[in-house]
């Protein structure tokens, strides 16, 4: 096991007062853990320790029942991500047309494995599962934008355009 | 809203819609007779959105707006047309003028010499609808079209989706007015029964006996969910159907409630698909406001109400009793069944779960009756199905076509045949839970039990395309790595039966593959087919079992002479130049990443094979064809 470097808990009052709100707005409501996790993962752009203790007090659950549904769901992540969110489609379509090597480009460009931030927190890398877009197949999104039908050398110069 | 409302809307925006679906000289008719004498749509589904279709919408309203015709265009946004590969689509009517792969530098051109001169620039049109003499056809005579039969995509790429009004004038929310007007819940669970309809997510259970189930189950509270949880990689038609039809989705869920006696209703959509999110709130918006959702609907005193629910990125959330524990906020791990969720689902009430592209066919059910339904698609599998095409296939895209077409039919001519002149080596059907079907299966007419039988499945209508160059046991070991992160972990068949078979397909990948591990391969999946605790374990060996049947020989390749037949498996393969072929150029060797390659100027050069990390860049580099892989 590689140690990780864990990165101090660094949220604002208002942040704190955001999520107050959130929970306040899902306390009755039947099943509201899930959409209290997403929208405390909108403000904090993670879901840190700190954060889900806020929540089990606020919504009356136990710390085990929010880290169980934390841990789950592959959208909710306990580790910060980088400035610009890197995620390759690794579905079925982009893979059969070589999604696989889109991948293994980015990771050999920014030096990091998939799941993984660089260390100046500018990229994390992600794989995702079907983006809907198979017909621009082979994709790549980096924060919101779409690349389609990619070659792996096009990788290295997309990247530096987000320096 | 009353029935006389709903009416007055349908007549006043009938025309408009009408347009799109006729063209030439009545079309033109048509046209000036609304008040617009062009309608331009835009597609604005994901696939087109991804490709920039938004930036060529801009384009196309500030043009008008320059030209000063804005008012005399009417501009659509819809949803998707279903040929993502030709994807910014723009469409003029009434002329019915295709534009593909549409840029903002194009759309300038078609709005002044298309729009303001009356000239189409034909280079722009998708090539198909142009013949030899210079005539146009339509896009609904093109070879990706004229075998498909669209229901639950009738309204995709026709309507705008973010007006409700449109949808209206298509006949929507009539179904639901009939429904609740003259018919007994009794008869409109008959009527869906007779259908013949069965669920499309997967599974096939026929849709009618699942509303009976509910509407026979005791209980005062009772639900009706929509599963959109598209799961799936490569399938996209729920997401289609979302983000292009909203509102059938939300009549069918409307009408099922007054069937079952449920007052509430939930959509659980994937988070990963944001515009399908957006449109649906705002049909929902509007169908409350329109007074189509909510207390008393069409004034009929029928009480419904719809919320969505956001998923999180589970694949085991498709599954049915997995997904009703998603919506009531925990883990989402499945549970045994019996009771089903018929009995006892959401909240230990009740509940009736349907897919979206099944709701989707639901109120053109009601409205044109069980037998015009039943009428389409074969004995035992009735009406249409929707297929994401997707992979090594010319016109990737969304097709829908009654069931009993042949996969020859799909592939060859919907689909455009395969690209590069490759040959056809397996289509690939029900996603990780499916399995292949070899090219000697390639006429078999598709439905439940004719895919069944081929050891593959129909599932949600994924349809990926492989050529010679994919490995089957590559392909295999893609679905094991994706159900090894998809299994939930509740039950040890899956848990640990899924790992233990990519670690068997690892090693034979890996070159170190035996005999006997083909055994072994057999007896664990038996193991997991009868002893997991929900469809994801038990279908997860689907894949390798249906690979095994057919491609035998690619595995006995691996295992015996160490070899992968398609060149795809890393550790088995070796680049090597061919001394005649090399002109000593050097461009491999300055481009080798691991300094494996060794030669000088105009001699040929060697790769030191202990050095070589397999990247394949000196081949990619390779101007003379001399570095081959084996």
């Amino acid at each position: 096991m590689t140690e990780k470097t864990v990165i101090p808990f660094q949220g604002t009052p208002e942040q704190e007062a955001q999520l107050k709100e959130v929970i306040a707005k899902h306390h009755d409501q039947p099943g509201g853990l899930m959409p209290t996790l997403q929208e405390a993962q909108g403000i904090y752009g993670y879901l840190p320790i700190e954060v889900q203790k806020m929540i089990a007090d606020g919504l009356g659950v136990s710390l085990s029942e929010v880290f169980g549904v934390a841990t789950f769901y592959s959208q909710f992540s306990l580790t910060p991500k980088g400035k610009h969110r890197i995620s390759v489609c690794l579905g079925t379509a982009c893979y059969v047309k070589g999604s696989d090597k889109i991948l293994e480009a980015v990771e050999a460009k920014l030096g990091i494995k998939s799941g993984e931030c660089t260390a100046d927190g500018m990229f994390s890398i992600d794989s995702c599962r079907c983006v809907g877009a198979c017909g621009l197949a082979p994709v790549m999104l980096v924060d919101e934008d779409v690349y389609g039908k990619l070659k792996p050398d096009q990788v290295a110069k997309i990247l530096d355009s987000y320096k | 809203m009353t029935i006389e409302e709903l009416n007055k809307i349908k007549v006043a925006k009938a025309d408009i819609v009408k347009v799109r679906t006729i063209i030439a000289e009545e079309g033109e008719k048509l046209a000036k007779e609304t008040g617009y004498r062009k309608q331009v749509l835009v597609c604005g589904g994901t696939g087109c959105q991804s490709s920039h279709s938004m930036d060529v919408l801009k384009a196309l309203k500030d043009e008008l707006a320059a030209q000063g015709i804005a008012d005399e265009i009417l501009v659509v946004r819809t949803g998707c047309f279903g040929l993502c590969s030709l994807g910014p689509i723009v469409i003029v009517y009434p002329e019915g003028a295709f534009y593909a792969q549409a840029t903002p530098e194009g759309i300038k051109r078609i709005v002044d010499e298309h729009l303001v001169k009356g000239e189409i620039c034909k280079d722009l049109l998708y090539k198909e609808t142009v013949h030899e003499d210079g005539s146009i056809i339509s896009l609904y005579e093109t070879n990706f079209y004229r075998k498909q039969k669209r229901i639950a995509l009738r309204n995709c790429g026709v309507i705008d989706p973010e007006d409700i009004e449109e949808y209206i004038a298509t006949d929507g929310y009539q179904a639901l007015y009939k429904v609740l007007d003259s018919m007994t819940p009794d008869e409109v669970v008959n009527e869906v029964l007779e259908s013949g309809i069965r669920g499309r997510g997967g599974a096939g259970f026929p849709t009618g006996r699942k509303w009976m189930f509910t509407k026979d189950a005791p209980g005062d509270v009772k639900y009706v969910a929509c599963n959109a949880d598209e799961g799936d990689p490569g399938a996209f038609m729920d997401r289609s159907i979302l983000e292009g039809d909203p509102h059938a989705v939300i009549e069918a869920m409307t009408i099922a409630s007054y069937a079952v006696g449920a007052h509430q209703g939930y959509v659980y959509v994937r988070a990963e698909y944001p515009v399908a999110v957006n449109r649906l709130q705002i049909a929902l918006d509007q169908a409350r406001e329109y007074g189509l959702l909510g207390k008393n609907i069409l004034g009929k005193g029928h009480d419904f109400d719809i919320e969505i629910r956001l998923g999180a990125g589970a694949f085991v959330c498709g599954e049915e009793t997995a997904l009703l524990t998603s919506i009531e906020g925990n883990r989402g791990e499945p549970r045994p069944r019996p009771p089903f969720p018929a009995v006892k689902g959401l909240f230990g009430k009740p509940t009736l779960l349907n897919n979206v592209e099944t709701y989707a066919n639901i109120a053109q059910i009601i409205r044109k009756g069980a037998s015009w339904y039943n009428a389409m698609g074969t004995e035992k599998s009735k009406g249409t199905k929707v297929f994401a095409l997707g992979g090594k296939i010319t016109n990737v895209g969304l097709v829908e076509i009654p069931m009993g077409t042949t996969l020859r039919e799909i592939i060859e001519e919907i689909g455009g045949g395969i690209p590069d002149g490759k040959a056809f080596k397996a289509a690939q059907t029900g996603g990780p839970s499916g399995g292949c079907i070899p090219a000697q299966h390639i006429d078999t007419p598709i439905d439940y039990e004719s895919l069944a039988a081929l050891g593959s499945m129909m599932g949600s209508g994924g349809l990926i395309v492989m050529d010679e160059d994919n490995c089957m046991v590559d392909v295999s070991k893609f679905y094991l790595n994706f159900t090894v992160d998809e299994s939930c972990g509740k039950c040890t068949p899956c848990r640990v039966g899924t790992r233990k078979l990519l670690q068997l397909l690892e090693k034979i990948t890996d070159g170190k593959g035996e005999m006997e591990d083909l055994e072994k391969i057999q007896d664990l999946a038996t193991h997991m087919k009868t002893s997991s605790l929900c469809a994801l374990g038990q279908s997860a060996p689907n894949p390798v079992l249906s690979t095994l049947q057919y491609f035998g020989d690619e595995y006995l390749a691996h295992i015996k002479d160490k070899r992968c037949p398609s060149g795809v498996c890393k550790n088995l393969l070796q680049y090597e130049i061919i001394a005649d072929k090399c002109k000593g150029c050097t461009l491999c060797a300055r481009n080798c990443p691991a300094n494996a390659i060794t030669g000088t100027v105009k001699n040929p050069h060697v790769i030191d094979t202990t050095k070589c990390i397999k990247c394949g860049v000196c081949m990619n580099n390779c101007k003379f064809g001399a570095i081959i892989k084996k």
